[in-house]
């Protein structure tokens, strides 16, 4: 494996837990362990999984003023989510976008006092910040914090679990955020994730990391999954992966995330407009667009990759579009899909031909998630 | 009864003129749990390194090349509702799919049991 590969802090735990490592967004990362990415993903579904996440981007921004409602002002700047009503010990979901309306990445914005705490994907994290900091830079300071881990307990026993080592953590509801400590090791915690479970995560400085991994894995519910678990588990729960559902060739209302923009960010709203290429995306909520991302169920057990393209017909001459992620969802017993198709062929329940091996599959247009969310309202 | 091996971690054992085609215990382990497999219908032709099967892990789909030349004469059906068979059993009841041969001189170039532990040593 290439030397210029990063490691996280639980990167011996991983080898100890017989994780199986592969390059990922610069790092070594555990596809799997011993169980299989299969049983990783049941047991997350019907227990507790743990996820090492700290290749992923964190970092703070503050504003020079102090005023933490000028650091949410200036953040909107860039995204089109309503940050200054974020409330402290809350999480938002929103998108970086440019001029044309593309999502240069997705990301969680926590408020913590007088600090927002922005994380970022792995393979966008100094594009991002850089990016943030160009933009922002006279009025906030963004401080990265590439020595920080990042640790996500999901599942539906999660919270039972946690709540076992750290009291304060049962009061959380879903995309609430809080500080505690989880083994002697202060934690930031957002009660969120990436598998449509209820859970957690957790950033704590990285000497720490270790510590809260072996505390979560030594309770009886709890066991490693991998990023081939986390990818089935996105998938199934109608989460996006960017690089592969959006990115600057789509924008959040074609990647269906309106609901990711607050009513005040809007046409008429007390803030409207105001981050990069918000013409055109204010525009497609009000206009349409001419593409939509979509769940796609399969006939079969053949799995359909990305990249496969979507058809109205089963002899493959008018394609409508093309799947950008897909595989075989676990818990859905079958295989999973999303991608972009014609606007005519978006709503739930249009029958789709999808391309696989010179042949035409039987697909419908699927509601999303596949599986029902277990989230903690 | 012989079996040969081959680099693309696949094995075939040579039944009267038909090999039955299968992976290999390492290329199973490597592969992870399969979700789907399935093979060329039978009376396809297929010469030596074509495609003619499927395995499909929870990643990624694999191709099985024709270790020789032949004509698909069947499909383990076993595998249609339960592909993880293939991971449990790789060299005996997770078989894949049977091939008539086409030229028996092809099995000459094919590794035997101890070249392939070399291979993978």
């Amino acid at each position: 494996m290439s030397d210029s590969l990063q490691r996280t802090p639980l990167y011996d735990l991983h080898l100890s837990l017989g994780g199986r490592m592969v390059p990922f967004a610069g790092y070594e990362m555990p596809v799997q362990y011993r169980a299989g990415v299969m049983a990783e993903h049941q047991h997350t579904r019907n227990a507790a999984g743990l996820f090492d996440v700290s290749h992923m981007g964190q970092a703070h921004l503050r504003a020079r003023s102090g005023r933490v409602e000028d650091a949410a002002l200036a953040l909107e700047r860039l995204v089109p989510a309503d940050i200054l009503s974020l409330k402290t010990g809350r999480q938002r979901y929103t998108q970086l976008t440019d001029g044309k309306g593309g999502i240069l990445d997705d990301l969680m914005v926590s408020r913590l006092g007088d600090t927002l705490i922005l994380v970022v994907n792995a393979a966008c994290k100094d594009a991002d910040l850089a990016h943030i900091a160009a933009a922002l830079g006279e009025d906030c300071i963004v401080e990265p914090l590439p020595d920080r881990a990042l640790i996500a307990v999901q599942g539906p026993q999660a919270g039972a679990v946690l709540a076992r080592l750290a009291p304060a953590s049962a009061d959380m509801r879903f995309m609430d955020v809080a500080e505690f400590e989880v083994a002697g090791v202060p934690c930031v915690a957002s009660r969120s994730g990436y598998t449509g479970e209820d859970g957690f995560e957790l950033g704590m400085a990285a000497d720490g990391a270790v510590r809260v991994a072996e505390a979560l894995l030594a309770e009886p519910e709890v066991a490693p999954a991998g990023l081939g678990a986390r990818d089935s588990l996105r998938l199934e729960a109608g989460l996006c992966l960017y690089g592969s559902d959006i990115d600057r060739e789509t924008t959040p209302i074609e990647g269906a995330l309106e609901w990711s923009i607050q009513k005040s960010r809007r046409t008429g709203g007390a803030r409207a407009g105001g981050f990069p290429g918000a013409d055109i995306i204010l525009g497609q909520i009000e206009g349409g667009v001419s593409r939509r991302r979509v769940g796609i169920a399969v006939e079969g057990r053949a799995p359909v990759r990305g990249g496969a393209r979507l058809f109205a017909d089963d002899a493959g001459t008018k394609q409508v579009g093309h799947v950008t992620s897909g595989a075989f969802g676990p818990t859905f017993g079958g295989p999973v899909a999303m991608g972009y198709v014609e606007t005519a062929f978006a709503a739930t329940g249009t029958p789709l031909f999808a391309e696989l091996r010179g042949r035409y599959l039987p697909a419908t247009v699927a509601a999303l998630p596949f599986v029902a969310p277990g989230f903690k309202r | 009864m012989t079996v040969y091996y081959t680099k693309e971690h696949e094995w075939l054992r040579v039944e009267g003129d038909v090999a039955v085609v299968g992976i290999t215990a390492h290329a199973a382990e490597e592969l992870g749990e399969l979700v789907f497999v399935e093979a060329k219908d039978e009376g396809t032709e297929v010469a030596q390194g074509d495609s003619a099967a499927v395995v499909e892990s929870v990643k990624a789909a694999s191709d099985i090349y024709a270790p020789v030349s032949g004509t698909v004469v069947g499909f383990n059906a076993a595998l249609s509702d339960d592909p993880s068979l293939v991971n449990r059993d790789p060299e005996a009841e997770g078989w894949i799919l049977k091939l008539r041969i086409a030229d028996v001189g092809q099995l000459a170039a094919l590794l035997d049991a101890d070249a392939y532990a070399a291979l993978i040593a």
